[in-house]
């Protein structure tokens, strides 16, 4: 599963690169453009550094957070197949959490800071998880279009300049396409099964549609900002162009099973060989995305109680000589 | 073949991996480390699928299909041990429980492995290997939370004693266990009740842990007759609520 680093468009750009040394920037930027990967100990500026334990982290926190709304399906999954995938599935993203805060200390923020910050509300998640998961129907679309999104988003960023950020990546990306196999049986066999079945699954599409179509963010305004974030790749591909691909890879199959998404202007233009659709309300988003969700206030309360009832064992494990370690990534 | 016998063996041990196994699951996204969470659900998932092997097992003696079986019963027809069923409690408790329940399924199944009924025996042989690492898991975090701080300490021996007459009454005898030990399919509660203890004791006294006093020790039977706690009826309403709704149906 899966974050979308939320880069805020209105923030100032002109600073970015101010009081860097002219002639390393220049070296970390060759490099990059010649495909290498940066790695923890390597030379890189101060915002390079700060972007990617944002969007890292967020995306670490995201797994975390989604393991919410699909685990709580996991003692309800109806039958040994389907709960025995869930279980694993849900493992996996909370597996994805570990890997990629481990990938984010490389860059100098502990675990327990960036926990910190989740819990207090400082650092964000993905807004997908701030949606409820009503029925069964939910955690199956969760599965499947969530994660479909997911795989989009991190092919992409698996391409980036980060090396401890790729590599788990790309381990994550091929997890990540056994869940979507999963998410897809598990939808398939709703959508072709009894009517009580079918409504299920067709009013679950119907909720998830407009957080899947925030799911890859507004349209990147085009900044000084995002420009060198690309550059440098941080951000690999506009959020608008991964809404494409998304829309173009899965709006076919989903049509396919004789479901029908809630967007009479959803259509493929032939002349510009792009999908049209009603643009999604991105005031909610950004409502929601500032902590004003249906669930934000409670996705944080249980993380919150998680932490505060672990504390003690976490105490328990520590001992005198107990040192912190930047995990290898 | 006494195939009462062998039924009725079969439900308790099915019943008890999926009602823990079950519980296990409750810590997912919950853990307190990223790291136990991620075991917990990896323990989890061995329990439930060991559980769906002997509802296999079940259905080939002519019970109903596993998931049938698994998710349409009410609480009242259920074999486990009510110590499966308490609530997971603190990670105190939970690590309590999983200890002094893994010993017993490791030394269970390990027994079962030389079972005149093959095809038990057969299963026996696989799921050992597995419930290794469960006991090894639990070894390791009895006696590291037994050992940290005070309040760990503290947690872990209360844990331990609200524990331990529940986990004596996983092993109820069945009316059958005269049958089972003659015919070599199994060797009986009581044999099984005391390799567990000479199993357990080490690690309590490692962990600085004290077992109650022996004259003190009352086993809260029941669970392999259907009788239950308040919390088992809750938990399989949870577990077959989408299931319970079409039952004939593909899910």
């Amino acid at each position: 599963m899966y974050g979308n680093a939320y880069i805020d468009p209105n923030e100032k750009a002109n600073s970015i690169v101010a009081g860097e040394d002219p002639e390393k920037l220049a070296e970390f930027e060759a490099r990059i453009s010649k495909g290498e990967k940066i790695e923890p100990k390597d030379w890189m500026p101060k915002e390079y550094r700060k972007q990617l334990i944002r969007m890292i982290e967020q995306h670490a926190h995201s797994e975390i957070i989604g393991a919410l709304p699909e685990g709580t399906w996991i003692t309800r999954a109806p039958g040994f197949q389907r709960k025995l995938a869930l279980m694993a599935k849900v493992q996996d993203e909370v597996g994805h959490a570990q890997l990629l805060y481990s990938a984010a200390e490389t860059l100098g923020k502990s675990r327990e800071a960036m926990i910190n910050d989740l819990i207090t509300g400082k650092s964000k998640y993905s807004n997908v998880f701030n949606y409820p998961a009503f029925e069964w129907a939910d955690a199956c679309i969760i599965a499947w279009l969530i994660d479909a999104g997911a795989i989009i988003n991190q092919v992409a960023n698996a391409k980036g300049s980060y090396g401890p950020y790729c590599r788990a990546l790309d381990r994550i990306c091929t997890e990540e396409s056994f869940h979507l196999k999963y998410g897809h049986d598990a939808v398939v066999t709703l959508a072709t099964g009894t009517p009580y079945q079918r409504k299920m699954v067709q009013d679950a599409l119907t909720r998830w549609w407009p957080p899947i179509m925030h799911f890859f963010g507004p349209s990147d305004k085009i900044s000084q900002h995002t420009e060198i974030l690309m550059k440098w790749k941080v951000k690999m591909a506009s959020n608008d162009d991964m809404r494409q691909q998304y829309l173009n890879m899965y709006v076919p199959k989903i049509w396919d099973l004789g479901l029908t998404l809630p967007d009479p202007n959803l259509k493929k233009n032939e002349e510009t060989g792009k999908w049209d659709y009603t643009e999604p309300d991105w005031e909610e988003f950004k409502r929601v995305i500032n902590g004003d969700g249906p669930c934000n206030a409670e996705r944080l309360a249980v993380r919150r109680n998680a932490e505060e009832r672990g504390r003690w064992v976490r105490e328990a494990l520590k001992t005198a000589d107990t040192k912190y370690i930047v995990p290898l990534a | 073949m006494n195939t009462p016998a062998i039924k009725e063996l079969l439900y308790k041990m099915a019943d008890d991996l999926l009602i823990i196994g079950h519980r296990h699951s409750e810590w997912t996204g919950l853990g307190p480390i990223l790291e136990e969470d991620i075991s917990f659900s990896s323990m989890a998932q061995d329990k439930i699928g060991q559980s769906q092997a002997l509802f296999q097992l079940l259905h080939q003696l002519g019970e109903p299909d596993a998931d049938t079986n698994a998710f349409t019963r009410n609480a009242n027809q259920f074999y486990n041990a009510q110590f499966a069923e308490l609530p997971n409690e603190e990670y105190d408790f939970s690590t309590v429980r999983h200890f002094l329940y893994d010993h017993a399924d490791q030394l269970r199944f390990e027994m079962l492995a030389h079972s005149s009924y093959e095809p038990l025996a057969k299963l026996a042989r696989k799921v050992k290997g597995e419930l290794k690492y469960h006991v090894f898991h639990a070894n390791t975090w009895m006696v590291k939370l037994a050992q940290g701080t005070e309040e760990s300490k503290a947690r872990m021996q209360t844990a331990l004693s609200n524990a331990w007459n529940y986990a004596l009454g996983m092993f109820e005898e069945s009316k059958f266990e005269k049958e089972l030990i003659a015919a070599k399919i199994f060797e009986g509660e009581a044999a099984l009740k005391t390799k567990w203890i000479q199993a357990i004791t080490p690690f309590i006294e490692k962990a600085g842990l004290k077992l109650p006093p022996e004259k003190e020790w009352n086993p809260v039977y029941g669970g392999r007759k259907n009788f239950h706690t308040e919390h088992l009826d809750p938990l399989v309403k949870e577990m077959g609520e989408v299931f319970r709704v079409e039952p004939a149906s593909q899910w």
